[in-house]
């Protein structure tokens, strides 16, 4: 199985060193791909309709628990199906709709990679892992959305699609960590059989609102649904793959999924059926605004997902068979009208509703695909999308909440979308022909006869809706809502209220279509209200956040060195300071201050007034020499504390670099002084309560008793394994060799610099 | 004495750090040397200083008879003298190759951007 869900990236892969095959005349021939991944899929059918649960399990990270668990279930089967099924008639698509393309090879990549992502997404039992693959579906779809990279608008859309559904994607992570944490395995399966710990815990609102979260960013629910308009920049094959069966759905994938564990509490309930009402209705409204033929679907996409979400909220088990069923009748005619709008796009040039009329002249398959698709989508019997709608009213019907409201809002919804799909699917092909589009012949077969195809089923599987309904929805279903309950979906149940309320539909929806008329003036109207829309609002806020970053920014990082000096010392002196603060206590002994000798005090002082002087005086050279003044005091230093090396050293590197100082600066201009005066004080200031700091420092260390086993060491063996007397000598030299050696390749690296700056001639156009 | 050479490490910390903050880069160079001898003071001192006792076992010992001063401490400082020198040298002819391209000292003048250059 693992090599079926991975078949996508391994097309990908290989695109690498077959582009030239792909972007020629075989190009179709990828359509492959996909459809091998289906007749795989589709052999457990059999298997998933009598109600087994097929897993295959590969390790990965078996001590983290992470591992690529497949399950195959009604309802990771029915995602599959979808996905490799509609995703072979996109293939096809493809190749003729982007034929010649001179990245076509770049966009079969991506679409593999996204395929395969999103298959691992919905076969998935692994939390961890399908968070890996809902991240990568969020990337891959951002290069499938920006895939017209040179327009500036496609680039913004696929970011911003990026930026939501990627965010969302860290919430799903945070809900996966808590979960794995109370229930001690990230199997959802395991989970499942937790549900009860999991609803009882205290932290269970908070991971349902993590998933929520990410749920509601990728299925684009208000108020996060503006990426979706924004993503149909994209090529059209992508937006039909995109927006019909895979990455928007794989939000209602992970309610659906989730509602067994999280399910069937009243904020369960209740959220998801006030945010899906929320989009729906929204959604819906705006459509009406709307002339692009491919706003208009987008809007409707929406509207639909929003329907799902609503549905899953309702929590029945009925209403959850309505979702599945949705999901199928939506993925159907949604991709069916895109792949029509390609089609219109492609031949006319336009996707202007109220330019387009009198297309059925030239394009009549297509047409009739149109009409059949407008027809599934209005729920017009014998259609699925009847049978769906059916389902619908049936489980608001009989929800605990609110029936009757739920019902109204539905029904607004569905006339609504009967309303928009008709503009989409039939539209276009009546009234009077333009004179410019007499010459439009009908497009390959590979561009018309995928919505035909899937419209075909659409009828099928309406007069026989048992195909999908015993098959996949119901042990799908039976999962969800943990009962074994048989329920069979019946396209007709003869003239009752459902029946009515369903004509009611079709008749709001026909009235709709009839009186209002797409146009511009109407698009107008609603880009007055953008400033207030949650995108505006969205973009307004990133822009606000780009500001307070670059100040804070600025801030820290302002390109002068003594602002980074000042940041560094102010920081270390709050981190002592705390520790000092909370343990005050320093033992000074003043007793050692009485054997102090004449030599000691006057090295003392010396240091003590040539630090001040090199400090405060206003010549260079005067620094420079009692900054030499300092150095020899440190060797006399040295010296009586008993350390000969080090005072012989210090004797002469300081003169090497009192010399070297007086060669160089004597060509150098006045010692000018620079800063203000304020900051002179400032800058004093912070310098004084560094060096107090310090001091206190070594006072409290002093006060410590002190270890000296690796003193103790060296003193020990410095003659018994190194034959030396000087113990300084012998660990620079024989314990510590390496490090000399370290010590002695930065001087020589540090010379050939020197060497070279001094050597260095600038060309005459460098020196400006 | 280790109060009053706490005292100076501190004077010698405070004074470096002042160096570094100025605007000219030969002050720079000047505080990095002050703060280095600083940091040398300071390791020194943690080793607890000893007089008159230099760690150099005797010829005719094969290990030290009497107390004698930290040996560690002192061959850190040691590298770190010869470290910084080499520091020193370099920094110090890198503001004489910047002093002779820009002829400015200032460090508020070196703060040009990449693009503007």
């Amino acid at each position: 199985m693992l090599l079926f869900v991975c078949l996508g990236f391994i097309f990908s892969f290989s695109i690498l060193f077959l582009h030239k095959i792909v972007k020629g005349k075989l190009a179709w021939l990828s359509a492959l791909v996909p459809l091998s991944i289906f007749i795989y899929f589709a052999k457990f059918l059999k298997r998933v309709s009598d109600g087994e649960v097929i897993r295959s399990s590969y390790n990965w990270i078996p001590s983290f628990g992470v591992n690529l668990d497949f399950v195959v279930d009604g309802l990771s089967l029915l995602f599959v199906l979808m996905i490799s099924g509609i995703g072979t008639l996109v293939f096809w698509y493809t190749s003729s709709y982007l034929k010649g393309h001179q990245y076509l090879d770049r966009f079969y990549a991506y679409l593999g990679i996204f395929m395969s992502a999103m298959l691992g997404l919905v076969l998935s039992d692994n939390l961890i892992t399908l968070f890996l693959f809902w991240e990568l579906t969020s990337i891959s779809s951002f290069f499938l959305i920006g895939f017209n990279n040179e327009s500036s608008s496609s680039r913004k859309s696929a970011l911003l699609a990026l930026g939501i559904t990627g965010i969302g994607g860290l919430f799903l992570l945070g809900a996966a960590v808590i979960l794995g944490d109370i229930s001690s395995s990230y199997s959802i399966a395991e989970i499942m059989q937790q549900s009860n710990e999991v609803v009882m815990s205290s932290s269970y609102i908070f991971i349902t609102i993590l998933v929520f979260l990410a749920a509601f960013t990728k299925s684009a629910q208000f108020p996060f649904h503006f990426w979706l308009p924004g993503a149909m920049k994209a090529p059209t094959p992508v937006s039909t793959y995109l927006h019909s069966a895979t990455m928007v759905k794989a939000g209602i994938y992970l309610i659906l999924r989730f509602s067994p564990i999280l399910g069937d509490t009243y904020f369960w309930n209740t959220t998801l059926m006030i945010v899906g009402a929320i989009t729906m209705l929204y959604t819906a409204f705006h459509m009406l605004f709307r002339t692009d033929l491919k706003a208009i679907l987008a809007y409707s996409t929406i509207c639909a997902l929003g329907i799902m979400t609503f549905l899953t909220g309702i929590g029945t088990y009925e209403a959850l068979i309505a979702a599945m069923v949705f999901i199928v009748v939506h993925a159907l005619y949604k991709a069916s009208l895109f792949l029509i709008t390609g089609i219109i796009d492609h031949k006319t040039g336009t996707r202007d509703i109220t330019k387009l009329s009198g297309l059925r002249q030239g394009l009549m398959p297509v047409a009739i695909a149109g009409f059949v698709a407008a027809s599934i989508s209005g729920g017009i019997i014998p259609t699925l999308g009847f049978v769906g709608k059916d389902l619908i009213y049936e489980s608001t019907l009989h929800s605990e909440y609110y029936p009757y409201v739920l019902t109204g809002i539905s029904i607004l919804t569905n006339a609504l979308l009967f309303y928009g799909g008709f503009l989409v699917g039939v539209k276009p092909f009546l009234g009077p022909k333009k004179e410019e589009y007499s010459k439009i012949h009908l497009p390959s077969i590979r561009m018309w006869l995928p919505p035909a195809i899937m419209v075909t089923l659409g009828v099928v599987f309406g007069l026989a809706p048992h195909l999908i309904g015993d098959t996949l929805v119901v042990p799908g279903s039976k999962i969800l809502s943990k009962t074994s309950e048989a329920f069979h979906i019946k396209l007709w149940h003869g003239f009752n209220l459902i029946f009515w309320l369903s004509t009611l539909t079709i008749t709001v929806g026909t009235v709709l279509y009839f009186v209002l008329k797409p146009s511009h003036a109407l698009v107008k109207t609603i880009e007055k209200l953008e400033y207030i829309s949650p995108k505006s609002i969205v973009e307004k806020l990133s822009l606000l956040y780009k500001i307070v970053s670059k100040y804070w920014t600025m801030l820290f990082q302002n390109g002068y060195l003594r602002h980074y000096v000042a940041t560094y010392v102010t920081f270390i002196i709050i981190l002592v300071g705390f520790l000092l603060y909370q343990d005050p206590r320093i033992v000074i002994d003043y007793n050692s201050l009485a054997d102090l000798t004449v030599y000691e005090i006057t090295i003392i002082i010396i240091m003590f007034l040539s630090t001040l002087f090199t400090v405060f005086t206003p010549s260079r050279l005067a620094a420079v020499a009692s900054m030499g003044i300092i150095g020899f005091a440190f060797c006399l230093l040295y010296l009586f504390y008993s350390a000969p090396d080090l005072a012989m050293t210090q004797f002469s590197v300081d003169t090497l670099t009192v010399i070297l100082f007086v060669l160089v600066l004597y060509r150098l201009p006045k010692y000018l002084r620079f800063s203000k005066n304020y900051l002179r004080i400032e800058h004093g200031i912070l310098s004084s309560i560094f060096g107090t700091m310090i001091t206190l420092l070594i006072l409290k260390v002093l006060s410590q008793p002190k270890k000296t086993e690796i003193s103790d060491f060296y003193a020990e063996n410095s003659y018994v394994l190194a034959k030396g007397k000087n113990v300084v000598n012998v660990i620079l030299v024989d314990f510590r060799g390496t490090d000399t050696l370290i010590e002695i390749t930065v001087l020589i690296v540090a010379a050939i610099g020197v060497f070279g700056l001094l050597k260095l001639r600038l060309k005459a156009r460098d020196k400006k | 004495m280790e109060i009053l050479l706490a005292i100076m490490t501190g004077i010698l910390y405070a004074s470096g750090t002042y160096m570094i903050l100025r605007r000219s880069i030969v002050k720079l160079i000047i505080g990095i040397i002050l703060l280095g001898n600083g940091v040398n003071l300071l390791i020194f001192l943690l080793g607890r200083i000893t007089k008159g006792e230099p760690p150099i076992i005797s010829p005719e010992l094969k290990h030290f008879a009497d107390i004698y001063a930290d040996p560690i401490p002192q061959a850190l400082i040691l590298t770190s003298i010869v470290i910084s020198f080499g520091l020193q040298a370099f920094a110090i002819i890198l503001v004489k190759r910047t002093y002779k391209a820009l002829h400015t000292d200032d460090l508020d003048m070196l703060n040009t951007l990449d693009e503007d250059s």
